[in-house]
């Protein structure tokens, strides 16, 4: 979608300020949020990339004003809704509605190490041949889903080089929306400063982006 | 208390985006609202306060940017692995005991004398957490996010390194789940050093290639 999430090269947002001997948390409820994002995740019921849905579905003069970890509590209760772990009601009242009988958490203590060390991969293996070769130019397609996409808005239309097969990988576009995994081919696009901004071609910089199948064109 | 911030270019009209960032717009509001989740969340089972809590422990104190250091040193000390770790980070991570949850797809990117690279992600906050840990704020701040890729140079002047402009930057805007880990130049003046003197020297800014690594003071 195009959202306001989709923030690269926009311009008048500021410089970028940075704290000296940052915390890791600055308020307890921030450590609170990663956890509970975590540990509810953890029943299965949605994608990681839901979750990022979740938070780029937040209007886009909210998502500007929010602080980082207000945006994953606002995207877990819009997910715990949409999913019903949560009712409605409960949401709304946070209490527990009486006939809801209680569950036996999917993520207990002990098991955190183990299954934050596996991770939750997204390579697959398909059987389709990629549709592109190292060294080939390409361009980002035109496409404007109103849905989930990792097809930055500054990539489109825009020529590039493959770079780098990274194999197929769960595609976003599908999976956020509970479509399924869909994998395709993911490769890493080298594109140009001059080809994305215009402007001088002396200044020697690049943008690298990966990206799926379905989001490049042959040149 | 609130640590000091430093202002890499004085910017007051725009601090207050930069500011929401941290979290700190409704602190007492978010504090019983994020209490409130949490409490409905046990109550339903759906989350176990134990697993809360490793959590939290895990990611203040067990993995951080140290991680990352550690792997820095071993490249610098050791060709073999560097090796590995420009063919196949994940696994050469992987040798050193981290992986996992954010980091399950790796790439390392070499800083050379030539070439520059940093790290940046448009439309979230992807980041390589089994060895940087949970990203500082200003790397999910818009700021950040929307100049990196159409203004690098600007902005890693911010930071305070200039570049000279046959510098080649190469900006990874991490859009998949590959998550990228720069790999610093090792500075002078470090020949005799031993791994763990040169991992202290590894800063987190200059694995995400905002910053070197800077000389040791002289004696």
């Amino acid at each position: 979608m195009n959202g306001v999430h989709d923030i690269g090269g926009m311009h008048g947002l500021g410089a970028v300020t940075r704290e000296v001997n940052e915390p890791v948390f600055h308020e307890q409820w921030e450590a609170r949020a990663l956890a509970l994002t975590l540990a509810a995740g953890a029943w299965g019921r949605w994608t990681i990339d839901a979750s990022r849905h979740a938070r780029e579905l937040i209007p886009g003069t909210e998502y500007l004003r929010m602080g980082y970890y207000e945006k994953w509590i606002a995207g877990l209760e819009t997910l715990l809704v949409q999913t019903g772990l949560v009712t409605r009601s409960e949401m709304e009242s946070l209490c527990v509605d009486v006939e809801t009988p209680k569950l036996t958490p999917p993520l207990t203590g002990d098991r955190v190490d183990s299954v934050l060390a596996l991770g939750r991969a997204t390579e697959r293996t398909i059987s389709a041949m990629p549709r592109f070769s190292r060294g080939e130019m390409v361009r980002g397609r035109n496409l404007n889903p109103a849905g989930h996409t990792r097809l930055p808005r500054y990539a489109r239309g825009r020529r590039g080089v493959i770079t780098r097969h990274h194999g197929a990988h769960v595609f976003p576009d599908t999976n956020a929306h509970a479509l399924g995994e869909c994998p395709q081919h993911l490769y890493q696009v080298r594109f140009e400063a001059c080809d994305l901004w215009g402007g001088p071609t002396a200044d020697r910089s690049a943008v690298y982006l990966d990206l799926w199948d379905d989001y490049l064109e042959p040149v | 208390m609130r640590p000091e911030r430093a202002m890499a270019t004085p910017d007051p009209e725009n601090r207050h985006l930069d500011q929401h960032d941290h979290g700190q717009a409704l602190p007492s509001d978010m504090t019983l609202r994020v209490k409130a989740l949490e409490s409905l969340l046990v109550e339903k089972g759906l989350v176990d306060p134990a697993a809360l809590d490793a959590i939290v422990e895990t990611y203040e104190h067990k993995i951080g940017p140290r991680n990352g250091a550690r792997v820095v040193a071993r490249a610098w000390i050791d060709p073999a692995y560097k090796s590995r770790l420009l063919d196949n980070a994940t696994a050469a991570i992987a040798e050193l005991g981290y992986g996992g949850r954010q980091g399950e797809h790796m790439i390392a990117v070499e800083n050379t004398s030539r070439v520059h690279n940093m790290v940046v992600c448009t439309l979230c906050s992807c980041y390589p957490w089994p060895v940087l840990g949970l990203p500082p704020a200003w790397y999910k701040s818009a700021p950040y996010r929307s100049r990196a890729v159409i203004d690098p140079r600007g902005v890693l002047a911010e930071f305070g390194l200039v570049l000279p402009l046959d510098v080649e930057i190469r900006v990874w805007d991490s859009t998949a789940e590959i998550r990228y880990l720069v790999l610093p130049e090792r500075p002078n003046g470090t020949e005799a050093f031993s791994e763990g003197q040169l991992a202290d020297l590894v800063s987190r800014d200059s694995m995400i290639g905002v910053a070197r690594v800077a000389a040791p003071e002289p004696p």
